[in-house]
């Protein structure tokens, strides 16, 4: 609370984005986790929340003659302008919010104090409600080809893998740790998805530390020993996501690629997608053109262009989809990686995963699916989303673009996803709130030091309790569209802007009925009905079952019929 | 056969010809000409055959390789197919023929004048939207307007029907001074009334005040006898500005504020004809272009303009259309002609304040209307599409930009019609191409000098009949009484992929979708009928319950 220089502020108004003529007034009140505007006019009561958590910028602008701006950019795209009468007050206003909205530790996030109403034990089963081994075993794991290994048990080897990881059961301590020191960060390739039909598995690690020209023994066995673990295959795919350029340019600090000549039956392959710094730049200025007060078409569309933003998008996807390709069609294993091994990595693989396997573009599996590929396997959370005041070089959204991807492609197959479009701005909301402890951290080890699971809320759970909302009302797990690889169209053409996420609070932008609200009523009326029928059935049951059947008219006969019928 | 096609077929049949299409598998089989007809038949059951009419080739292209033929022909609905025809000659002959039979110049040859309906006809179309019934229904809620029968014999304005409405207090006389200050005689006449509010929206060509302001004190009665006392009116021309200033140059202009000071002018800027043709086929170009840049289809999308044609269109008529529902103005418009971009206007402003234009039958009526009636040059427009070698004339995607733009509102408001998606696609393939004579012609006065309606069928003939209605029909659609205002931001409005991305991508998996969501919703109506029959059984069973139990 000892940020907060003044909790409230009057006659404050808060500005239409599109039309700052339409404007609210009310009053403005800080508190120690939400700013919040209560609008005064007579008989409405309207409230708008925002998560200090999920404020990303606060700038205070000019003063004007009606009074000082203030503007409020948030992670979840919301951007709110308030109208501050007296300057000293949005200065105050403005101190305040830039302090609480950058938490300087740990401590301070507000997964630590949100405490709804569930007791102890409730909380601690939210954590159990996903099991990454419970998945491994889906695939078939393990199996006489992939093993639990316990070589990072304590993040011995690498620090920001998981301590429970699946190597090829040929993979010796001796190979693994050798390897993971010639690895970026200690991330030697390991198992991030095993097809049991065909046995090829997606591999994830970090570059090589091959330079101009070093080798390891070990990190050359180990990919034999990925290789091997797809007895039906005689090469692999070394997958670098990385534009040749920067992982080149790599070389010349000691890092870099695989050479094919130094490893056997090895294909390589460059896919070409661009840095965090490239996507936080380009994602920056996507914005700015969602932003515009009153765009023409080609302002937008050259603005689209210019930032670049598609163009990644679709890099994404397209890695996801030769990955995908190679395992479902050539049965061939693949390791991924890009520099650390914990963006695009995390993105090609989780892209990988949701075209491969129906599971994962289930609810539960693609929660799956996030806790495996991400929160696993040490995507920089808490850097990316800028969790705490830290390096801005760091931010990144990485995470936007997986749940971008899996949208483009809801979009290409309106059948094949159990969740919808409000599941995956939920997850991204969430990523950036701190409400839950999920996110918190850059990986495993981090979660652990925070003993998250014993302090916080899950994500996952609150989203499977309210999974009536986010669930697609033409999913039908039978579906032939359900079913198998999807076969995903990256021609430019195939792809949208987003403005469900990126104009998310422009609601005068969106459908102004829904297709989707409109079925799902249907569907829980056609359920309702379905009880009903039930029980008038039993009902008529009842009337047919009576003693006095030598008196029933015909009608009542013709009533049991109907009732056959139905059964 | 008719002797001017026999003279343009050299080749009435190949044999083992081979046909690529879009998303279906190859076919060999005879390729045979008929005067309206490109037909490849496998000769084998089961199998998928093409029936092309001439008329919807916009193009075609032929190369050799050795001596195998390759023709491709673009379609005026935009979708190409390829033809592999073994033998020079045979495939110079095809070539040639298809191309002549393609630009036939005589109205009276096309096919909707050969076509006999192999359907039975319920309610014949040419009958179904007469103007004296749309007329009967305005009456109901005004007597402030009659029907004059001043351009019965269309010479008072050659692109005008017979029959128009106008305000009562005009008389004949009056508009015949009107249509000599307006461009091709389109003195203003009413387009829609707003049951709601009593204002009205009127249309016509643009005043022909010229370089020295020439006015017409009568043009200014009829437009003021519209207008509420004390009230005032918008008029909104669909050009910029500095276009309807030059056009004085050539006779046009604008209204004055000083001849009208009850009117209030806005300019728009929408596009002419010519410059919408270059916009399609930009459009066009883009989509089928093979290069897999997200930046090149990015800036080919903007190059074309067509997005910004379409915002710039919708904003037009949401802007009428707030004039009448929310100033409570009544609204006159025009460009220069009066048949392009004034059409787009009032028909879209029909679809956001009419719910009635919202219906299957209504929206029919509405085109007649506002296009047809009203003297959209459909002929000269659709002529060509975006394939066309030759330079455009008077070619323009005028009506598939107003389509387009419908199908936007559409989107953010799929509940709202009771017509879907097809529906828009199928009138935009027989605007461009028809067994049907419902198209054909300039205007009114084209029609009635071509007698189609003795000697065509009707495209609503066709339509109106349950199956067809049931294919076309919304099965989201709740009739919704309110005004339906769209969002123009660009974030809003998406490219029509059900006609520009038709032939580029399977649409199988959103057809599938569609297919769900129907299924969804009848399932639904299945139980709800089963439901209330029970219980009216129930009900029944219960009454007659203590009877049985009576000794």
């Amino acid at each position: 609370m000892e940020h907060i220089r003044l909790p409230k502020v009057e006659n404050v108004k808060l500005l239409d984005r599109i039309s700052h003529r339409r404007r609210r007034v009310g009053t403005l009140y800080l508190t120690a986790t939400h700013t919040i505007f209560v609008e005064s006019e007579a008989g409405v009561r309207n409230e708008t929340w925002v998560l200090h958590s999920l404020v990303c910028s606060v700038d205070k602008l000019a003063a004007t003659p009606s009074g000082c701006p203030l503007l409020i950019h948030c992670k979840n795209f919301q951007v709110l302008h308030f109208i501050i009468s007296k300057e000293q007050e949005c200065h105050d206003i403005h101190l305040s919010l830039q302090r609480l909205s950058q938490p300087g530790d740990y401590d301070e996030l507000y997964c630590f104090a949100y405490k709804p109403n569930v007791d102890e034990k409730e909380r601690r089963q939210e954590w159990d409600f996903l099991d990454l081994k419970a998945d491994y075993s889906r695939m078939g794991l393990p199996n006489s080809l992939w093993k639990l290994s316990p070589v990072n048990q304590h993040y011995k080897v690498s620090d920001t893998y998981p301590a429970d990881l699946f190597v090829p059961e040929s993979a010796t301590p001796p190979v693994i740790v050798g390897s993971s020191k010639f690895r970026s960060r200690g991330r030697f390739p390991a198992l991030s998805y095993y097809c049991k039909d065909n046995h090829a598995a997606i591999c994830r690690s970090s570059q090589p530390l091959s330079g101009f020209s070093a080798r390891c023994l070990e990190d050359e066995q180990m990919l034999e020993a990925i290789l091997r673990s797809n007895p039906r295959s005689d090469f692999m795919y070394v997958v670098d996501t990385r534009p040749k350029l920067n992982a080149i340019a790599n070389r010349a600090a000691g890092k870099g690629y695989e050479n094919e000549d130094n490893y056997s039956n090895i294909k390589f392959q460059f896919v070409g997608i661009e840095n965090i710094h490239v996507m936080r730049n380009s994602q920056q200025k996507m914005l700015e053109v969602c932003e515009l007060r009153s765009p023409s078409m080609s302002d937008f569309l050259e603005g689209l262009e210019s930032s670049g933003w598609m163009k990644h998008i679709k890099a994404v996807l397209d890695a996801g989809i030769f990955i995908a390709k190679a395992v479902a069609e050539e049965g061939t294993s693949v390791l991924v990686h890009c520099s650390d091994g914990w963006d695009r990595t995390s993105q090609v693989c989780s892209v990988a995963c949701v075209l491969l396997d129906p599971y994962y573009r289930t609810l539960r599996g693609f929660m799956v699916l996030i806790e495996k590929d991400w929160v696993s396997f040490g995507h920089r959370f808490s850097h990316r989303c800028k969790h705490l005041v830290g390096d801005p070089k760091e931010v990144s959204p990485i995470i936007d673009q997986l749940l971008e991807c899996v949208w483009q492609l809801m979009e290409q197959f309106p059948c094949a996803f159990e969740f919808n479009e409000r599941f995956l701005i939920a997850i991204h909301n969430h990523v950036y709130s701190c409400q839950f402890g999920n996110f918190i951290g850059n990986n495993q080890r981090e979660r652990i030091e925070l003993r998250v699971h014993e302090r916080t809320h899950s994500l996952w759970s609150y989203l499977w309790a309210n999974r009536t909302d986010y669930t697609n009302p033409l999913y039908r797990p039978n579906h032939s569209q359900t079913q198998g690889l999807l076969r995903a169209s990256t021609s430019p053409y195939s792809f949208k802007f987003w403005k469900g996420l990126y104009n998310r609070f422009d609601h005068g932008m969106h459908p102004r009925q829904s297709v989707e609200d409109y079925l799902r009523a249907i569907q829980e009326e056609t359920q309702q009905l379905e009880e009903q029928l039930t029980s008038h059935t039993q009902v008529g049951q009842g009337y047919a079952d009576q003693p006095q059947k030598e008196d029933l008219s015909d009608h009542i006969f013709s009533f049991t019929l109907t009732y056959v019928v139905f059964t | 056969m008719i002797m001017e096609f026999a003279e343009l077929i050299k080749t009435p049949r190949v044999d083992g010809v081979v046909l690529h299409r879009p998303f279906m598998p190859t076919v060999e089989g005879t390729l045979c000409l008929t005067g309206h007809h490109l037909i490849l038949s496998s000769r084998q059951d089961n199998t998928e055959e093409l029936w092309l009419l001439h008329s919807n080739i916009d193009s075609i292209e032929k190369r050799f390789v050795g001596s195998l033929g390759h023709i491709t022909v673009k379609c005026k609905d935009l979708r190409m197919i390829q033809l592999e025809i073994t033998g020079m000659e045979e495939c110079l002959n095809i070539a040639s023929s298809i191309e002549a039979l393609s630009t036939l110049d005589s109205v009276s040859l096309m096919y909707p004048f050969f076509y006999r309906p192999m359907f039975e006809v319920i309610e014949d179309g040419w009958n179904s939207f007469l103007p004296q019934n749309a007329f009967k229904d305005l009456e109901s809620m005004t007597d402030e307007w009659r029907l004059s029968e001043v351009n019965k014999d269309f010479s008072l304005c050659p692109s005008y029907p017979p029959l128009v409405a106008v305000p009562k207090d005009v008389d004949d006389e009056t508009l015949k001074k009107v249509a000599t200050f307006r461009h091709g005689g389109r003195f203003p006449v009413l387009s829609y009334y707003h049951k709601k509010n009593g204002m009205v929206m009127m249309r016509a060509g643009q005043p022909l005040t010229g370089t020295n302001g020439r006015r017409c004190k009568e043009d200014e009665k009829l437009i003021n006898a519209t207008l509420r006392p004390g009230k005032r009116g918008y008029i909104i021309d669909t050009r910029a500005i500095n276009v309807a200033q030059q056009a004085k140059a050539r006779g046009g202009g604008f209204e004055l504020e000083a001849n009208y000071p009850q009117w209030r002018r806005i300019h728009k800027a929408i596009e002419r004809y010519n410059v919408l043709q270059e916009s399609l086929i930009k459009l066009v170009e883009a989509c089928n272009d093979q290069s897999h840049s997200m930046d090149r289809w990015l800036s080919k999308l903007e190059a074309s303009n067509w997005q910004t044609n379409v915002k710039e269109i919708l904003t037009t008529a949401c802007l009428a259309a707030q004039c009448i529902d929310r100033e409570g103005a009544s609204v006159l418009v025009h460009g220069t002609e009066g048949t392009d971009s004034t059409l787009q206007v009032t028909s879209l402003a029909q679809i956001i304040l009419d719910p009635g234009c919202r219906t299957i039958k209504g929206f029919q009526s509405l085109v007649e209307r506002e296009w047809l009636q009203a003297g959209h040059p459909f002929q000269q427009r659709c002529a060509q599409s975006a394939f066309s070698n030759s330079k455009p004339r008077y070619e323009a995607p005028v009506f598939l930009l107003f389509l387009d733009c419908v199908w936007q509102i559409l989107r953010q408001f799929p509940c709202s019609f009771e017509f879907n998606e097809s529906f828009l696609v199928l009138l935009f393939e027989h605007a461009y191409a028809s067994q049907f004579g419902t198209f054909l012609g300039n205007s009114a006065a084209e029609r009635a000098r071509l007698c189609l309606p003795e000697k065509t069928v009707s495209l609503w003939s066709w339509v109106n009949r349950p199956q067809e209605l049931e294919r076309l029909t919304n099965p989201l659609y709740e009739p919704n009484s309110l005004v339906i205002w769209p969002s123009v931001a660009p974030q809003s409005l998406l490219l029509w992929e059900g006609v520009f991305l038709r032939w580029n991508r399977s649409s199988k998996c959103l057809d599938e979708a569609y297919e769900e969501m129907v299924h969804i919703i009848e399932y639904n109506k299945e139980l709800q009928t089963k439901v209330n029959s029970l219980r009216r059984q129930l009900a029944q069973l219960e009454t007659e319950d203590p009877l049985l139990h009576t000794p």
